[in-house]
């Protein structure tokens, strides 16, 4: 490559480099969309939700409402939140199934089986935990937990080692297959840091989703812990989940 | 952000969705850590045992390994230079893997890893290597023509000193970082142990034993490894091994396999007796999926057996060409039976849900980047490295006088 060629390449690249350079900008102004607003203040807030599981009719919309809310790839392998369905019978054997799975309802109802005991849905997502595993793994801290004890993950800084996908108990995390990044539950806080609630929660029908603050008073969900008998997942575990069950049965994990 | 995802990828995941036993959380379909992070904790642990036989020689004096000391320090140089590339290829974002240096989380026990390894690499190994390899740099650039010349020149970074003093301090040298070497190496697979030992969500993982059971391991995969380079080298040059060299590394072999059988059978004792929750799905899970790979591979064809075989080559003194025989098919046997054990917890960890209500399943692509193939290249890539390091740094002496032979 002679000097004129050199420079008549440098020319040509400088400009496209100031072209490339524009893509994150597009990608941050559609960030801010979701950002808070300018006058939210994260430290004032410490969120959770409540899950009444006897309220819960497995109805699989906030399932829906999810993956339509957070662009959640529609496969059946990637669930921010999802419907588990246990039946005890009376010998003590209890069957999982996974609802939100399911390519169609069923048709016709399940015969009786007089040697069930009790079925019931569980709704589960990310536990919020006040001391997350995840966030502990993660090696470049592309997942983290803002002042409002939200767990999220940084896209645009996450390497996609899956640590943090190993480290959460409750499998609620995957990667996303179009980002190539850990992806899981925000509480869809492009919402709740507006003052919306979580989609979840919106169309839940039965309000067996609380969503709440729990430095608010008089809050919903500060409520839902005081009238309730409350339990969370997996807490030998000690990781403090913000996501508090009443009526759980002791057969859920 | 949405659509299809990749065709292959739903096919993967539909497959081993269809396979899957009792019920699992939605999200454990998709293995997360597949065959590449297998290899990984493989050829780190080549690397860590490499080195550490031979340290015998340097740290305890162990005068019949000399033979093998280059042999081991190249063979630990040339995993060593793979070791990184399968975590780099399984990353999402391979691009921005300089994050973990740059930006490292401290509490997480990957992000040090990468401090670790560089410090090995940078800071032991090939620090080690030089020292050990100056005396001889020196000559070859002064016996070498044309290129060659330079290339040596610049290997032995231009030092041209040949004084019995600074001989003398290479060796001390050497010595020093041997002795700092040892902990490096055990730091090195101790680490790799602890990345999985430290996950308390898994139970097959989370063991305080995971580190030192990984440590153990790899001392038997590397100084196998050796062996069968050794017998190996003098098949293909035709040249007579030195039988107590041998011998000596059969023993510490022998050795390493009783503490590594001892521990991990610890292990299994200590998680039977305690027979907390996830025992259940643990036992389904090695009775079935882990049947194949763990009993048969990893405990009987991997570890009793050799076991057994190189007891009997010290029990009954067989002749050299039998020993050579009866060694060379043991090392085989034993770098199978490590690599099932690294399957067996990477992958063993991944087939059974955290509700400890199912099993899931594993299919292995055969080609792509998370593949078979790829496993097969990089755990062909040391060899390539080998030939190369072989070829540059000859593991044998120029000079009769000199005490390494191999």
């Amino acid at each position: 490559m002679n000097k004129r060629e050199f420079l008549r390449q440098v020319v040509s690249f400088l400009p496209a480099a100031g072209l490339l350079r524009m893509f994150p900008e597009t990608a941050e102004a559609k960030e801010l969309i979701s950002a808070p607003t300018a006058d939210y203040d994260p430290t004032k807030h410490w969120y959770g939700m409540g899950v009444d599981v006897d309220k819960c009719i497995g109805c699989n919309r906030c399932v829906e409402a999810c993956k339509a809310e957070n662009a959640v790839p529609e496969e059946p392998f990637y669930f921010r939140t999802w419907i588990e369905r246990y039946k005890i019978r009376s010998d003590g054997e209890t069957t999982v199934e996974c609802i939100s799975t399911r390519e169609a309802p069923p048709e016709q109802a399940e015969p009786e089986d007089p040697n069930v005991v009790r079925t019931f849905f569980v709704p589960k997502l990310c536990n919020q935990c006040a001391h997350p595993p995840c966030v502990q793994v993660c090696p470049v801290g592309a997942t983290f937990q803002t002042s409002d004890g939200v767990v999220l993950v940084d896209a645009t800084r996450c390497i996609g080692c899956r640590y943090c996908i190993q480290a959460c108990p409750y499998g609620a995390r995957y990667l996303n297959p179009h980002t190539r990044t850990a992806d899981k539950c925000t509480f869809c806080y492009h919402r709740i840091t507006k003052g919306l609630l979580p989609a979840c929660v919106e169309v839940c029908p039965t309000e067996a989703r609380i969503f709440g603050d729990f430095k608010g008073q008089a809050d919903r969900l500060v409520r839902f812990q005081r009238v309730n008998q409350i339990s969370v997942l997996k807490p030998d575990l000690n990781t403090e989940p913000k996501v508090l069950y009443a009526q759980l049965d002791g057969e859920v994990r | 952000m949405s659509g299809a995802i990749p065709q292959g990828l739903y096919e993967q995941l539909s497959h081993q969705l269809s396979q899957v036993i009792g019920f699992i959380y939605p999200n454990e379909v998709e293995t997360q850590w597949a065959i590449l992070i297998v290899v990984y904790p493989y050829i780190t642990g080549i690397v860590a045992g490499a080195f550490i036989l031979a340290s015998l020689v340097k740290v305890f004096n162990v005068v019949e390994v000399q033979p093998i000391y280059r042999l081991a320090l190249l063979t630990a140089l040339a995993f060593m230079l793979v070791a990184g590339m399968p975590l780099q290829l399984h990353l999402g974002h391979p691009e921005r893997a300089y994050e973990i240096f740059f930006t490292p989380q401290t509490t997480s026990a990957m992000a040090m890893f990468g401090f670790v390894y560089l410090w090995y690499l940078m800071g032991i190994l090939l620090i080690e290597i030089w020292f050990e390899y100056r005396q001889q740099l020196i000559l070859m650039a002064r016996e070498a023509k044309g290129l060659m010349k330079g290339v040596y020149s610049a290997l032995s970074l231009f030092s041209k000193d040949l004084s019995p003093e600074a001989l003398a301090f290479d060796k001390k040298a050497s010595k020093v970082i041997t002795i700092i070497g040892i902990p490096s190496a055990f730091l090195l697979h101790g680490y790799v142990g602890f990345i999985f030992g430290s996950v308390k969500a898994n139970p097959w993982w989370g063991s305080v034993l995971m580190p030192i059971v990984f440590l153990m391991s790899a001392i038997v995969s590397g100084i196998a490894m050796v062996m069968f380079l050794y017998i190996l080298l003098s098949m293909l040059r035709n040249e007579k091994l030195d039988m107590r060299c041998l011998d000596k590394i059969g023993l510490f072999l022998m050795v390493a396999i009783i503490v590594d059988f001892a521990l991990e059978s610890l292990d299994y004792i200590h998680r039977i007796y305690q027979s907390e929750e996830s025992i259940g799905i643990l036992t389904q899970l090695v009775s079935s999926k882990l049947f194949t790979s763990l009993v048969v591979v990893q405990v009987l064809f991997g570890m009793l057996l050799p076991l057994l075989v190189i007891a009997l080559v010290r029990i009954f003194r067989l002749n050299e060409e039998l020993r050579k025989l009866l060694y060379f098919t043991s090392s085989l046997l034993i770098l199978l039976g490590i690599f099932a054990m690294r399957w067996n917890v990477v992958i063993g960890g991944q087939l059974y849900s955290k509700s400890l209500r199912g099993l899931m399943a594993y299919k292995m692509e055969i080609t792509g980047i998370e593949s078979l193939v790829m496993a097969l290249a990089l755990l062909a890539l040391p060899f390539v490295f080998l030939t190369v390091l072989f070829w540059l740094l000859p593991p044998r002496w120029m000079k009769t006088n000199a005490p390494g032979t191999a």
